[in-house]
């Protein structure tokens, strides 16, 4: 089943093309990894599905998402529908730094309305084990999101974008930013979140993207180079310039 | 001279003239405090505070109605220049990138230069002149076109200074813009905000043209926001240009007290900002 569609998709930065006629569909409760140097459109490509490219001043975006097939560019679309039900993990954790590591997981939920302590105590709890944060935070969850290391903030990034509930996950670069036992940890949950979320993963690391995911796609220079079962991507590519990058002769 | 040695040499001088400059900034103030309660602080007693001035002559006697009245304004102002400088200052922050924006702002900038006599002049056609009496309310409405710029463009500066990936963070999770801007925005930029808006305050509890014509002064107790009112400046400048000694002591008295009030707020917003910061630390 194809949960998102991606149609001849351009993104705009003022006048820079950032992103040109990309063509993809991704199916549901898979993984889907982006691999591609650095620069070359990975994250504004994820940031258009969840309709946050068009929040950078001067952004524009052209082309068509089809999202449970409905395009989630028509007017009839409210954007803050798209971003509950499409979350997104961040390149660089950015937890809220005036709330508490609860009331961060706690946010998306919360500032929607919802209000019952007993539910709010669950998900947290349980999202934060999800996040393989629990045992760490368990006895300071009134401190402050930013009192936490690095990886330890991603991770309470990622119980936040958990807690809401989405159908989608976004994760960009996830694991730039922690140890090899963390990186573990949050390679394990998302082969655990793959039975109910569809995930779309930018990743720097081919071995990860060889581990987790169960397609990937190659981006060059805004576009789409090639696109198939991850199986085939790392060990027969169609095109020269997707073996070279994965075999790490340029990138 | 060698080079180097010339070098060294105007080294220390530049840091030293920058040393010299801090100080100089530094001096007034505490000169100031140190003259005023000199001059003030003998004349400070319980009946000071509680009491109503007397008529010259008759000793003892106090300005309680002015500090009364001095807090009533602030409060009065506060009520409306508050929620206007501070919403104005979302709306520069979060939606100003526009003309209209600019406009604001530039307008903004403008009304800060205005002299505050003019405001006063203002106020008084405004209110004081159709409603044919001098009132606390026209005070409070002078005061808060003072207080509106400077709370505006310190909120639309701290909030700019939330990082976009913080916006960022909660739009992803489906927030509103409204409930990012109020919850998470305006929560993080908030120790900023309040500090400015305490130093407004301070800035507008020593104001004195723009009362001449409004508040005007009250020898007696305030009977209600419609009447004349009783400020703190206005009494310190009634009497510091009296021929009498004993109103001068009452003025320096007066200004030591208006100076710990104005001193006693900036301590109680860092003081706020410090809680705050605590509270959140790791416990
Ligand atoms: N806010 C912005 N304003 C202007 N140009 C931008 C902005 N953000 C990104 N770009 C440009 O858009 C292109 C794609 O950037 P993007 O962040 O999507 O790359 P990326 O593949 O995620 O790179 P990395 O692996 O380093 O994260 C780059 O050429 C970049 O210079
Ligand atoms: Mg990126």
């Amino acid at each position: 089943m194809e949960k998102v569609k991606v149609e001849g998709l351009n993104a705009y930065f003022s006048n820079i093309h950032a992103l040109k006629g990309i063509n993809i569909s991704i199916k549901e409760k898979k993984v889907t990894a982006i691999i591609g140097p650095s620069g070359c459109g990975k994250s504004t490509f994820i940031r258009c599905i969840n309709r946050l490219h068009e929040v950078v001043p001067h952004a524009k975006v052209s082309g068509r998402i089809l999202f449970d097939g409905k395009d989630i560019y028509s007017s009839a679309i409210d954007p803050i529908e798209i971003r509950r039900r499409i979350g997104m993990v961040f390149q660089r954790p950015n937890p809220f730094p005036v709330l508490s590591i609860y009331d961060n997981v706690a946010a998306g939920l919360k500032l929607n309305g919802m209000k019952r302590k007993d539910d709010l105590d669950e998900i947290v709890e349980k999202t934060l084990k999800m996040a393989a944060l629990w045992d760490e935070v368990k006895n300071k969850l009134n401190a402050s999101g930013v009192s936490l290391s690095g990886g330890q903030q991603q991770r309470l990034c990622i119980a936040r974008t958990l807690a809401v509930k989405p159908e989608v996950i976004l994760f960009d670069e996830p694991c730039s930013a922690l140890d090899p036992i963390s990186t573990a940890k949050i390679e394990e949950l998302i082969f655990q979140l793959k039975e109910n979320y569809t995930i779309i993963i930018v990743t720097h690391n081919m071995q990860q993207a060889a581990r987790v995911s169960d397609y990937t796609s190659f981006f060059l220079l805004g576009e789409l180079v090639e696109f198939g079962k991850t199986q085939d991507i790392f060990t027969a590519p169609k095109d020269k310039r997707t073996e070279a990058y994965i075999t790490g002769r340029f990138g | 001279m060698n080079i180097y040695k010339r070098r060294k040499i105007i080294n220390a001088f530049m840091c030293s003239a920058t040393f010299i400059c801090a100080t100089i900034t530094l001096l007034p103030l505490i000169s100031i405090f140190i003259y005023v309660l000199s001059k003030g602080a003998s004349s400070l007693n319980i009946s000071f505070f509680t009491h109503l001035p007397r008529p010259v002559g008759e000793p003892g006697g106090g300005m309680g109605n002015a500090i009364l009245g001095t807090l009533t304004l602030i409060g009065l102002t506060c009520l409306w220049a508050i929620p206007v400088g501070v919403l104005s200052g979302v709306y520069l922050a979060e939606f100003g990138n526009n003309k209209f924006g600019a406009v604001v702002r530039f307008s903004a900038d403008l009304l800060n230069g205005v002299p505050s006599i003019v405001i006063g002049i203002f106020a008084y056609i405004l209110f004081v002149v159709p409603m044919k009496t001098f009132s606390a309310l026209s005070g409070a409405f002078a005061l808060g076109l003072i207080m509106i710029p400077t709370v505006m463009r310190t909120t639309e500066e701290i909030l700019l200074l939330v990082p976009r990936t913080i916006r960022e963070a909660a739009l992803a999770l489906g927030i509103s813009q409204f409930r990012m801007t109020i919850s998470i925005v305006l929560k993080t930029a908030l120790p900023g905000i309040v500090t400015g808006i305490l130093l407004a305050i301070a800035r507008i509890a020593g104001e004195t043209a723009p009362l001449l014509f409004t508040a005007l002064g009250n020898e007696f107790w305030q009977r209600g926001i419609m009447q004349p009112i009783a400020a703190m400046p206005l009494q310190i400048f009634a009497y510091a240009i009296s021929p009498f000694d004993d109103w001068h002591r009452q003025a320096w008295a007066a200004s030591f007290v208006l100076i710990t009030i104005i001193f006693l707020m900036n301590f109680i917003s860092r003081l706020v900002i410090y809680l705050q910061r605590k509270s959140l630390k790791a416990k």
